[in-house]
């Protein structure tokens, strides 16, 4: 936590759980809503956030997800305890996926996961250690600048 | 459009209100696949779909979507139905296709979501 941490919130993320899937993401869009930020960056941050919080509850056992405010940025991670990534350049590839059959009834696992977090995120960093897990850190300036 | 009209187009069952019940709904987008809504989300403030589980409703809600209708005939469950009243999501059910829905509510003057070239 930097000195510079107006606020910081971790959420607890269960793998396969499909029911609560998505309760930390619109939990996250409250509280940004309520510290006031602007609609359209909220929105970002909170599509960004559920697309990293589904592909936690599809793929991983566990995620542990950290929101960490600053006055000018919001900054999530997401560290999970899973399969891993083993060819990252070809999973932020529009259209790849590994999803299920249950999944893809769902409505997800279109292979749109990351590059729709890249899409929204101003910066957006991915590490990943095959049979060890994923991590993510996604950074929104609140300026409003989306490259 | 308000909600009431759309009803009354579709011939539709209301399920739950939101707060809002003079919302105007003027761009609305139809979709079975929750990526798609997730990746194209624009103004749009009523989603036509045939999927019934919570996540369309969490997804809803994260999109900024105020009014479901499931098409098809399609009846979400109770626990469903409990999680977009407490997401103040109003949702609708109808016979009717999807296709069918999409064009009764396009002649009427409901417009898609422009999808931006990538």
């Amino acid at each position: 936590m930097s000195s510079e941490t107006t606020f910081q919130q971790d959420f607890q993320i269960k793998g396969g759980d499909f029911v609560n899937a998505g309760e930390s993401s619109c939990k996250i869009r409250n509280i940004l809503k309520d510290i006031g930020i602007e609609a359209e960056i909220i929105r970002r941050i909170a599509i960004a956030a559920y697309e990293a919080e589904m592909n936690v509850v599809m793929y991983a056992k566990t995620g542990l997800l950290k929101l960490v405010l600053t006055p000018g940025k919001v900054l999530i991670t997401v560290e999970d305890r899973g399969p891993g990534i083993k060819d990252i350049e070809l999973a932020m590839q529009p259209g790849y996926s590994t999803a299920t059959e249950e999944m893809r009834e769902m409505g997800f696992g279109a292979g749109m996961g990351l590059p729709n977090i890249k899409k929204n995120a101003d910066i957006f960093d991915i590490s990943s250690a095959v049979g060890k897990g994923t991590k993510l850190k996604i950074v929104f300036n609140l300026d409003g600048n989306n490259s | 459009m308000t909600l009431r009209q759309i009803k009354e187009f579709l011939n539709a069952e209301i399920l739950t209100e939101c707060d809002d019940q003079n919302i105007d709904i003027k761009v609305a987008k139809a979709s079975d696949l929750m990526s798609d809504v997730l990746r194209f989300s624009g103004p749009g403030k009523l989603l036509l779909t045939g999927l019934t589980h919570n996540q369309v409703i969490r997804t809803c809600e994260i999109a900024g979507i105020a009014a479901i209708i499931f098409v098809r005939g399609k009846q979400p469950s109770a626990e469903t139905v409990a999680l977009g009243k407490k997401c103040n999501i109003a949702m609708l059910t109808t016979k009717l296709s999807m296709f069918e829905s999409c064009g009764i509510l396009y002649s009427n003057g409901i417009k898609g979501v422009s999808i931006k070239k990538e």
